[in-house]
């Protein structure tokens, strides 16, 4: 199946001297949706920005449903839609015509129906005359939606849809998302909510430091990321781990005040309950006990650490 | 050529003005409108005419070309400078448009609200002042080629700005003084030798008097030279152009 953006090559740095990307090679098929993931500073935005022709690319191609995003930049571009993370909008436009407008810049002539029909599925068709400047956050989050699909793209690019959004909105978004998707639009998400991650992305790349340093379906990623602790706070210290417990994946922290158990969640059992059985047959009591899982951009960013 | 996305900028420009009707249009047209009573049919009552023209008459095509320069520079710089100040240029520039096309919507915006504005104050200053147009054709050409010229020069300090304040500082700094300097309340024969040498250096002296030679055919330049500093400065303005939108300057990293 032939990529819907294919990368090559892309190296971006800029005029400071600031090597923002170094080399990435990255493929997107048609119709995902693909997450992309790393930490502040690793050049996600960058990445987005040189595909949707913000930023110019040191070097390397793009091509975006075929069509190179330098030389063949208008049909590249008018293929795309991108919501930024920043709320920059119009504030003294009403919805529909700051809609509209999306509409006619991308060099589609006006249709006031599908900018209805945009509305309408985004809940903002009962805002259409208000100014953006008086609609809450979200709903600006919404009309930056509207105006990235006014021209029918194929392909959406949502920086940091969610960032400050709250959790009603954001799972208003990732139904949105799905719905897009239905539609067959293909979209790429930077977020850095493991749980969005896996809610919506077909597929999860992580970029670090200008490199892609791994893409993988979510399944696959899901079974590596999928290990919990959970944290026992003792009410009497342990010397050490006694040798009964040896077959549990057992650590102690805390100068022997908390014993730290990892287990897969993914896996056909956790091992917590012979485990409590276990440590009450021995007598090894506990006044409180949580859970922890790492976040996927704390995990692969040890990862990144960890490698040469 | 993406003609919607010309249409879209150029009307989503001019929305501006009808929304921003008092500032855009009624603020100049009053106060362009004190000067042609306090200089034109007060004070100029008592003055003498210059080259036969009655001073109230004569002061009209300085007036129209100060509102001329000073609303189309602050048009198309506003125009572009927004965006950049509130985010909202990533549209522009993710968009398949061509760097002439964003040039044609925004400076052909700016461009149409001073022209219309000119003729506003035009059509007002005959309410205070009598004055027959001896070239309308030439007066229009005038209107139109300045109208663009300092339009794109508005553009180009629209994107060098990074603040309010550098919006401000050409327009304030500079075009005003060269225009009240340039011969908009008097002929420069009027000056001294050596002044009248150093006015000539003021390339708002040769728009003046070629947009007042269109009214009166009497100019203090050759008509032939008005025009040609007029086209020097359209053609430096859009060479700058080129050179932003080649290199990204201040717009693409």
């Amino acid at each position: 199946m032939q990529p819907i953006i294919s990368v090559s090559g892309l190296t971006k740095t800029y005029a400071s001297g600031f090597e923002a990307l170094k080399t990435i090679n990255l493929e997107i098929r048609p119709g995902e949706i693909f997450a992309l993931l790393g930490p502040n500073g690793a050049g996600k935005t960058t990445l987005i920005n040189i595909i949707c022709g913000i930023v110019n690319p040191s070097s390397g191609v793009i091509r975006a449903d075929g069509c190179d995003i330098v030389k063949d930049y208008r049909a590249a571009r008018a293929k795309i839609g991108l919501v930024p993370q920043e709320l920059s909008t119009n504030a003294f436009e009403t919805v529909f015509a700051a809609v509209s407008f999306s509409r006619g810049l991308f060099g589609r002539p006006a249709n006031p129906a599908y900018v209805e029909k945009v509305l309408r599925d985004l809940s903002l068709w009962d805002k259409k005359d208000s100014m953006i400047m008086t609609l809450s956050g979200g709903m600006k989050r919404r009309v930056m939606i509207a105006k990235a699909l006014s021209h029918e793209p194929k392909i959406l690019f949502l920086d940091e849809p969610t960032a400050g959004v709250d959790v009603e909105l954001r799972r208003d978004m990732w139904e949105m998302v799905r719905s897009l998707r239905a539609t067959g639009v293909t979209i790429i998400l930077t977020t850095h909510y493991i749980e969005e991650a896996e809610e919506m992305a077909d597929r999860i790349g992580v970029i670090n430091k200008g490199e892609i340093i791994l893409v993988e379906d979510k399944a696959a990623l899901m079974n590596k990321l999928g290990k919990k602790q959970l944290i026992l706070h003792l009410l009497d210290r342990l010397d050490a781990i006694p040798d009964e417990l040896a077959g549990y994946r057992l650590e102690l922290s805390g100068n022997g005040s908390e014993l730290v158990y990892t287990y897969d969640a993914k896996g056909e059992g956790t091992g917590i309950a012979p485990l409590m059985r276990r440590l009450s047959d021995l007598k090894i009591d506990f006044q409180d006990l949580q859970t922890s899982q790492s976040s996927l951009e704390e995990i692969f960013v040890s990862l990144v650490r960890a490698s040469p | 050529m993406n003609l919607h996305a010309i249409r879209a900028i150029y009307f989503f420009e001019m929305e501006r003005t009808w929304r921003t009707l008092l500032q855009s249009i009624v603020s100049p047209v009053i106060s362009t409108s004190l000067y042609f009573i306090v200089f034109g049919a007060a004070i100029g009552s008592r003055m003498t005419a210059i080259d036969g023209i009655a001073y109230g008459a004569f002061i009209v095509p300085g007036l129209i070309m100060l509102s001329l320069l000073t609303q189309s520079l602050s048009n198309a710089s506003f125009g572009i400078f927004f965006p950049k100040f509130s985010g909202t240029i990533y549209e522009i520039l993710s968009a398949p448009v061509s760097y002439v096309e964003i040039v044609v919507g925004y400076v052909g915006a700016a461009a149409s609200k001073s022209i219309l504005l000119g003729l506003i104050i035009l059509a007002t200053a005959r309410l205070f002042v009598a004055f027959e147009i001896a070239h309308p054709l030439w007066m229009l050409a005038f209107l139109v080629l300045t109208a663009v010229a300092f339009s794109l020069f508005g553009f180009i300090i629209g994107i060098w700005a990074d603040g309010f304040e550098k919006l401000q500082l050409v327009p304030m700094m500079i075009i005003t003084p060269l225009t009240f300097l340039g011969g908009s309340f008097y002929s420069i024969d009027m000056l001294p030798p050596f002044w009248r040498t150093v006015t000539l250096a003021n390339p708002v002296v040769y728009l003046v008097s070629g947009f007042r030679w269109s009214f009166y055919e009497s100019s203090d330049v050759s008509v032939a030279i008005s025009l040609g500093m007029t086209a020097a400065f359209l053609i430096a303005c859009l060479t700058m152009v080129w050179w932003i939108f080649k290199t990204g300057y201040k717009l693409r990293a």
